[in-house]
């Protein structure tokens, strides 16, 4: 099970950010979960939100660049080793995450991870092999 | 009391000059015409023979060269002597589109280090100097030329070539150096290192001979200043030899140029007709003494003025002022010429719009220069790794294609300015 990711490439100046979060707002779209990695001179935004092709066909409509990515969500418990426990199994599976990052708030008591790797699929094969579920796009309230 | 290298031909008054200037003409023209059958075309093509030019006043009928022809002539379609009577190339840095490349005979190398020894002695140099030249040395003219000059003149001859600062430092003071042949950007920056390194006392530099880039009198002064010298210009262009094409003499107002060896025209750039003394337009050089590579009518891009009348220097040769801009949208970045389009060219094929801006600045009395370049969902990805390495492919090819190093930053789409359908694609901002 994946969840859509949308990433946006940003200009290293000031308001950047501001105009997207703005244009997300007056859209009464709402954000789960925000990354952003970066240079000196630009980065890229990467948002989980709850309407996600809504989302991107506004900030197309902006003149932003974009690009759509599946990526996989694991809900951990939030107690010591979870996560630990978690990239071990996927580290021993072969499998190299290109980054992750976290959503806001807990579902259940529990964290929710976001990983970005080659193979969607097959990371959700061994997680779930391995007793750990992924979530789905519901489970973070994604229309 | 002013030095000379060659006091009869620098003091010659004007008949003569314009004698040696009639009759070598004639003759190049006829050289040519008997050896480059490009430039024959040429003047077929304007209905021009050798019997047409009995004198500089003829000038005017010959057909131009651009570097274009120099282009389309790669490389030797405007060789004018057999390769066994040539003994050296020089050759523009940059690249195969807009590379080129000089041929010198044993003649025309010794005529090119005379004209610097002209310069060098104008700048006071003699045979109890010690001249560092931290020009480049190897294709390009500069360290050769300056070399050649300093040995012509009998100065000690430190072979320097560009960069290191540390041992350019070393030798300028364990060796005493009392004159430098340098950029002026290199001059400045060796002039702050000396004052950082508290080094001043040491150093027994007395003049400096720079050129192969813009500068400021400001920065003159600055670099005057600095090192405690008198600074003087200097200009050249391969296709004509190299540096020493003109020169400054102790009035530094102006550079001479030497008469004997380039006829200098003003035209106007857009009609290409001759223009009356004093006018401001672009430089035309006819080299009427190189065997090898004698170009007529050279369109040097450069716009500026000359003066003709006397100098307090003894000097009779017409003064050319500093270039004052260019006729077409070359860039001079670091001593090395740059042309949008080499720019775009290298865009395109790594994948990028055509879209782009250049900018160029001088920081801490060195050249930059940084060409932004809008980010298109092609190339966009959510694995920043992924835009790194595709910017650092494009800053490799820039390098190589440019021959210098260009700073690369990716922009937001329709970010770059668009002025009334026309992008502006250069912002200079050195203040030159």
């Amino acid at each position: 099970m994946t969840i859509p990711q949308i990433s946006i490439f940003l200009e290293n100046k000031t308001g950047q950010l501001a105009d997207i979060t703005g244009i997300l707002s007056d859209n009464q779209v709402n954000m789960r979960a925000i990354n952003i990695a970066e240079t000196a001179d630009y980065g890229v935004l990467r948002l989980i939100v709850d309407d996600a092709a809504k989302a991107s066909s506004i900030l197309l409509e902006q003149g932003f660049i974009l690009t759509m990515t599946p990526v996989v969500g694991v809900a951990v418990t939030d107690t010591p080793g979870s996560l630990s426990k978690v990239l071990g199994v996927i580290s021993h599976a072969g499998i190299s995450v290109e980054y992750m990052y976290s959503v806001f708030g807990q579902k259940d008591g529990r964290a929710c991870l976001i990983f970005r790797v080659a193979d969607t699929d097959g990371l959700s094969e061994i997680l779930e092999k391995n007793g750990i579920g992924t979530i789905t796009g519901e489970d973070l309230g994604l229309h | 009391m002013e030095r000379y290298y060659q006091k009869e031909i620098e003091t010659a008054d004007r008949e003569q000059i314009l004698a040696w200037q009639n009759e070598r003409l004639v003759k190049q023209v006829r050289h040519v015409w008997d050896n480059v059958p490009y430039y024959r075309a040429k003047m077929e093509e304007k209905g021009v023979a050798p019997e047409d030019i009995q004198s500089v006043a003829d000038l005017h009928k010959l057909p131009f060269l651009t570097k274009d022809d120099l282009r389309d002539a790669y490389p030797y379609g405007l060789l004018a002597k057999p390769l066994k009577d040539c003994v050296r190339i020089q050759s523009t840095s940059g690249t195969t589109g807009r590379r080129v490349v000089a041929f010198y005979t044993q003649h025309d190398v010794d005529l090119w280090e005379d004209c610097c020894a002209r310069a060098i002695t104008a700048a006071g140099g003699t045979e109890e100097d010690v001249c560092q030249v931290c020009y480049g040395y190897g294709l390009f003219t500069g360290g050769p030329g300056l070399n050649g000059g300093s040995h012509k003149v009998g100065c000690l001859t430190l072979p320097m070539s560009s960069g290191n600062t540390d041992r350019q430092l070393q030798f300028m003071v364990d060796l005493e150096a009392t004159i430098l042949c340098c950029t002026p950007s290199y001059a400045a920056f060796l002039g702050e290192s000396i004052l950082e390194r508290g080094m001043r006392d040491k150093i027994k530099l007395k003049a400096g001979i720079f050129g192969a880039e813009a500068w400021s009198e400001e920065m003159r002064q600055d670099i005057q200043n600095k090192l405690g010298i008198k600074a003087y210009d200097i200009y050249g262009l391969t296709e004509t030899s190299g540096p020493g094409v003109a020169f400054e003499c102790s009035e530094q107002t102006g550079m001479h140029i030497n008469e004997d060896h380039f006829i200098a025209e003003i035209i106007d750039p857009d009609t290409g007709e001759v223009l009356p003394e004093g006018s401001k337009g672009e430089l035309v050089f006819t080299a009427i003494t190189k065997e090898a590579f004698p170009l007529l009518r050279y369109r040097t891009r450069d716009i500026c003025v000359l003066t003709r009348g006397t100098c307090s220097c003894g000097r009779t040769h017409v003064k050319m002022s500093k270039p004052m801009g260019r006729s077409d949208d070359m860039l001079i970045v670091k001593g090395v010429n740059v042309f949008p389009s080499q720019i775009e060219t290298v865009l395109l094929e790594q994948g990028y719009p055509a879209n782009y801006q250049i900018i160029v600045d001088r920081v801490n009395n060195s050249d930059t220069i940084e060409v932004m370049v809008e980010m298109t969902p092609e190339n966009f990805s959510d694995n920043l790794g992924k835009i790194t390495a595709m910017e650092k492919d494009l800053v490799s090819a820039l390098k190589a294609m440019l021959g210098i190093y260009a700073k690369v930053r990716l922009v937001a789409p329709k970010s770059i300015t668009r002025s009334e359908g026309k992008a502006v694609r250069i912002i200079d901002k050195r203040k030159i």
